[in-house]
C-alpha cells in the first residue's frame, strides 16, 4: 500500500501521467502476486538447471571451455524472460476482459500508443525481473561471466518487448482462458523448448538445423547467450537484426489492432 | 452555451440489426436528464457511443463541443461513465482504484482532496483500504460510481445505477447525485425505475426500438399523455368495447384506465352502467411516468 503513495512522489508531467499510471498499475498487479509471477518461474528455471546439468554434465560439451551447466544458464534465463513477458501482458488483458474491468481503461483519454507502451513496459519489466532473479541465484551456484553486457541487455530488452507485444495481441484476440492456453501450450512452449535452450543447434541433423532457423526464439536465445560467452551458433548481428525486425513488425500489428479497437470497441 | 451532449442523427447497425435509427438529442449543461426505454431500445448502445466503446455507423456525437470520435481525448476527459455491469479489479483496494482512475486522466496528488470527498459522499471512507473483491454488492456499486467521478467530470452518465440496489442505498446515491447536479454537473441517467426519473429529472427522453419516441420536460410529458389514473374494482367482467382504448392494465378484477381529462370519467362510468357492470371500488390517482411510458411504448405494438 505504502508503495503506491511513494510512487506518487515521483514527479511526472501531467501529460505523461496517464500512461505512467497504467504502467504503475500493471507493475503493481504482478508484484501483488509476486510469488506466482516472479518466484514461481525462478524456481522452475532452477529445477531445469538442477536436473539437466545433473543428467547431461560430462555428456554434452557445446562450446570449448564452457561447461554444460554454465552453457545452460543464459538459455534458461532468456527462456524465462520471454515466457514471463508474454504471460504478463496476455494474462493481464484476458483477465481484465473476462472480469470486465478493462472498461476502466477504455473509458479514459489514453491513446492506443500510450496503452501499448504501458502494457509493453510492464511486460518487459516482469520478464527482466524474473531473468535477473535467476541470474542472481545462478551466480551462487556456477561461475559465470558476461563478456558482452550490452549485447546481452539488447537481446533481453528486444526479446521481452517482442514477447510482450505478442502477449498483447494474444490478450486482445482471446476471449476465454482456454483460448489463451492454446497460445501458451501450442506456440510459446514448443518454440521456447525447441530454440536451443538445452543444446546447440549444431548438434542437430541438417534438416532440424534449418527448421530451428525458422524459430524466432532461436535468435533471441543464441544472441543472448553470445552476450555471455562471445560465441554462438550464428552471428549475433544477424540475430539482432532478425529479432529487431520481428519486434517492429509485431509492434506495428499490435498498434494497428489497438487503433482499430479490434475486439475492444464494437 | 455549448451543450453538454449533442447527438446528431446517430445510426448504429449491428449486422442486420438497425439498433439506432437516427437519434437526435441535445442535453444542456446542468441538466438532470433521464433516458428511459425497455430492454433492447438502444439506450446502452447510445451510451456506448458516447463513451467511445461503440463506433457509430453514421452521425456525430459531441461532449461539451468535442467530437467523441475525432477529439476523443478531450471528450472523454469531460465525461464520467458509470457502467451498468458490476465490474471491479480484484487486485486493488478502493482508494488505489480511485487514484489510478484519476491518474489515467492525468490527475495526480492534487486530486486527492476530491477523492476523499467522493469517498465521504458515497459512504466509502471506511472501505477505502478494503480490497474491491471483499466489498458487498452495494459497496461495489458505490465504488463503481466513485471511479467514474474520480477525475471530476462535468458530465456524468449513469447507466442503470440503481439496478439491484437496496432502498436505503438508492436514497443515498440520489442525494449524492442531486448534490453533484446542484454543483453544476450535468447528469444523464438510464433507469428502469420510472419513479426515480420522475422525482429527479427535469427532462426525459423515451426510447423504443432505436428511436426517441418522446422528449420533453417531465411535467409536460405527464400532462400531455395522461392526466389521471382511474382504478376501478369491478370483479370478473367483460368490459364494453368503447372504453378498451383507455384501459392500461387489468389484474384480479381491478382495472386501471388512463384519462386525458376529467370528463372521461363520466364516459367510463356511463359505459359500465350501460353494460350493467357494478363498480365495487374506485380510486382516482395522478398519472406517473409509467403511464406515459406504457402509453408510448404500448401504442406502437402492432
Amino acid at each position: 500500500m505504502a508503495k503506491v503513495y511513494k510512487m506518487y512522489g515521483i514527479s511526472i508531467s501531467p501529460r505523461f501521467r496517464g500512461p505512467w499510471t497504467l504502467l504503475k498499475k500493471e507493475m503493481l498487479r504482478f508484484w501483488r502476486v509476486g510469488f506466482q509471477t516472479v518466484a514461481a518461474p525462478v524456481i522452475t528455471a532452477l529445477l531445469y538447471l538442477l536436473i539437466f546439468s545433473h543428467v547431461l554434465a560430462g555428456h554434452v560439451q557445446v562450446y570449448q571451455d564452457v561447461p554444460y551447466t554454465t552453457f545452460l544458464i543464459p538459455g534458461l534465463i532468456m527462456m524465462s524472460v520471454l515466457q514471463n513477458a508474454f504471460a504478463n501482458s496476455s494474462s493481464s488483458l484476458i483477465q481484465s476482459k473476462v472480469m470486465g474491468n478493462l472498461i476502466f481503461v477504455l473509458l479514459t483519454p489514453l491513446t492506443h500508443f500510450e496503452f501499448f507502451i504501458a502494457f509493453l513496459c510492464a511486460a518487459i519489466i516482469r520478464g527482466l525481473s524474473v531473468g535477473l532473479c535467476i541470474y542472481l541465484v545462478a551466480m551462487w551456484v556456477v561461475d559465470i561471466h558476461v563478456l558482452h553486457p550490452w549485447m546481452m541487455i539488447a537481446f533481453a530488452l528486444l526479446g521481452s518487448a517482442l514477447l510482450g507485444a505478442f502477449g498483447i495481441i494474444a490478450g486482445i484476440w482471446a476471449d476465454r482462458f482456454d483460448q489463451m492456453a492454446v497460445f501458451q501450450n501450442f506456440i510459446i512452449m514448443p518454440l521456447s523448448f525447441l530454440s536451443g535452450v538445452f543444446y546447440s543447434i549444431h548438434s542437430l541433423p541438417p534438416f532440424w538445423q534449418k527448421v530451428s532457423q525458422l524459430n524466432p526464439f532461436f535468435y533471441m536465445i543464441d544472441g543472448f547467450r553470445y552476450g555471455f560467452f562471445g560465441q554462438g551458433d550464428i552471428s549475433p548481428w544477424v540475430s539482432l537484426l532478425i529479432v529487431g525486425t520481428s519486434f517492429l513488425v509485431l509492434a506495428l500489428i499490435t498498434l494497428k489492432m489497438l487503433k482499430s479497437g479490434y475486439k475492444l470497441r464494437t | 452555451m455549448t451543450p453538454a451532449i449533442r447527438i446528431d442523427n446517430i445510426h448504429k447497425h449491428f449486422g442486420n440489426l438497425h439498433a439506432l435509427k437516427g437519434i437526435d438529442l441535445t442535453i444542456a449543461q446542468g441538466e438532470f436528464f433521464a433516458l428511459l426505454g425497455p430492454n433492447g431500445a438502444g439506450k446502452s448502445t447510445l451510451i456506448g457511443i458516447l463513451a467511445g466503446l461503440i463506433k457509430p455507423s453514421a452521425g456525430d456525437v459531441s461532449v461539451m463541443g468535442f467530437d467523441v470520435v475525432n477529439q476523443y481525448q478531450q471528450a472523454r476527459q469531460l465525461l464520467g461513465i458509470v457502467p451498468q455491469e458490476l465490474v471491479f479489479d480484484p487486485f486493488f483496494n478502493v482508494r488505489e482504484m480511485l487514484r489510478f482512475q484519476a491518474g489515467y486522466f492525468g490527475r495526480g496528488p492534487e486530486n486527492d482532496a476530491w477523492v476523499d470527498e467522493i469517498l465521504e459522499g458515497l459512504g466509502l471512507t471506511d472501505k477505502a483500504h478494503t480490497n474491491m473483491r471483499k466489498l458487498s454488492g452495494g459497496m461495489k456499486r458505490r465504488a463503481l460510481i466513485a471511479q467514474a467521478l474520480a477525475h471530476k467530470p462535468p458530465v456524468i452518465v449513469l447507466d442503470e445505477p440503481t439496478a439491484g440496489v437496496d432502498v436505503e442505498l438508492r436514497q443515498m446515491l440520489w442525494e449524492f447525485i442531486k448534490k453533484l447536479n446542484r454543483d453544476g454537473h450535468t447528469i444523464i441517467l438510464t433507469t428502469h425505475y420510472l419513479e426515480e426519473a420522475e422525482t429527479l429529472c427535469s427532462r426525459v427522453g423515451m426510447m423504443k426500438q432505436g428511436e426517441i419516441v418522446a422528449l420533453d420536460s417531465t411535467a409536460n410529458l405527464l400532462n400531455k399523455f395522461a392526466a389521471k389514473k382511474l382504478r376501478l374494482t369491478l370483479g370478473e367482467v367483460v368490459l364494453p368495447v368503447e372504453i378498451l382504448t383507455m384501459l392500461r392494465s387489468q389484474e384480479k378484477g381491478i382495472f386501471t384506465f388512463a384519462l386525458s381529462d376529467m370528463a372521461q370519467i363520466e364516459l367510463v362510468l356511463a359505459a359500465l352502467r350501460g353494460a350493467n357492470i357494478k363498480v365495487l371500488d374506485m380510486q382516482l390517482n395522478e398519472a406517473d411516468l409509467e403511464d406515459v411510458f406504457l402509453s408510448l411504448v404500448g401504442q406502437h405494438h402492432g
